[in-house]
């Protein structure tokens, strides 16, 4: 299963759509409550990047038996040093964004840690990639 | 507790969505930091804070908190209370500081989630 969300950089109104529709689908198709948390976690997280700092992306998601699979791609200025922007509490967002609650340097750290496996690739100027896997608990080892 | 039993208690008004009053409060939690608030509130949480615009409503609803309390008497953005409505989160806000509303609360018996 497939899911895809065009994300608009600055559109702070439609802010959290993309991971609010993933999260209810992953309850609808029966996925447990922390899985669905984690993966609406990151979610939002790379759904809030691109509206913060790029110009447009796509979120898309795919819901296999084994794993959920969330992609952020965007068009926008890129990272230039990510071991910095990994850093908790490092943040390039201005100054008015910070005010709202955004740009505490915790998105991409959040990712990482929510995630099962988390690649970030970047180019400057262009923009910025993000993949990560969540695994789902396998059904034959319930505890 | 229940969302409703906290109106007095926090003198409150319920700016928006009153169809959640009946929510279940199990712990609380304050913060301003928005990704900090997806990261560590829980289902059930009432959450305090001095954010007062419509990402307040997308966390709340991703987090699955009871209610939102503004605190400090921060006015709410018409945008947010229409999608508190829709969501039915109940937007509470209050005169007091932050620090008394938590307080408030912890002596009501509402914790913090501590560990994990």
């Amino acid at each position: 299963m497939r899911l895809e969300c065009k994300v608009t950089g600055g559109d702070f109104q439609a802010a959290g759509e993309a991971a609010a529709k993933l999260k209810r689908t992953l309850r609808q198709v029966g996925i447990d409550a922390e899985t669905a948390r984690r993966a609406a976690i990151v979610a939002y997280e790379a759904e809030m990047n691109i509206v913060i700092h790029a110009f447009r992306g796509v979120l898309s998601v795919d819901i296999s038996p084994e794993s959920i699979e969330i992609v952020a791609d965007d068009e926008g200025p890129g990272i230039p040093d990510i071991p910095l922007a990994m850093q908790e509490g490092y943040s390039t967002a201005p100054e008015h964004i910070r005010e709202m609650g955004f740009g505490a340097g915790l998105g991409l750290p959040n990712m990482k840690r929510y995630s099962d496996e988390f690649h970030i690739d970047s180019t400057v100027g262009r923009g910025t990639n993000v993949r990560m896997v969540i695994n789902l608990p396998s059904k034959g080892s319930l505890t | 507790m229940k969302v409703r039993d906290v109106l007095d208690m926090l003198e409150c008004t319920v700016e928006a969505g009153a169809g959640g009053l009946d929510n279940e409060v199990k712990c609380g939690y304050a913060s301003d930091l928005l990704s900090d608030v997806m990261a560590h509130a829980r289902d059930g949480d009432i959450w305090v804070t001095v954010q007062a615009h419509e990402n307040i409503i997308a966390v709340a609803t991703l987090v699955g908190l009871a209610a939102i309390v503004v605190a400090g008497g921060v006015e709410c953005e018409p945008e947010a209370a229409r999608r508190a409505d829709e969501e039915g989160i109940p937007l509470l806000r209050t005169r007091l500081p932050a620090f008394e509303a938590v307080g408030r609360l912890y002596a009501a018996g509402v914790r913090g989630r501590t560990g994990s």
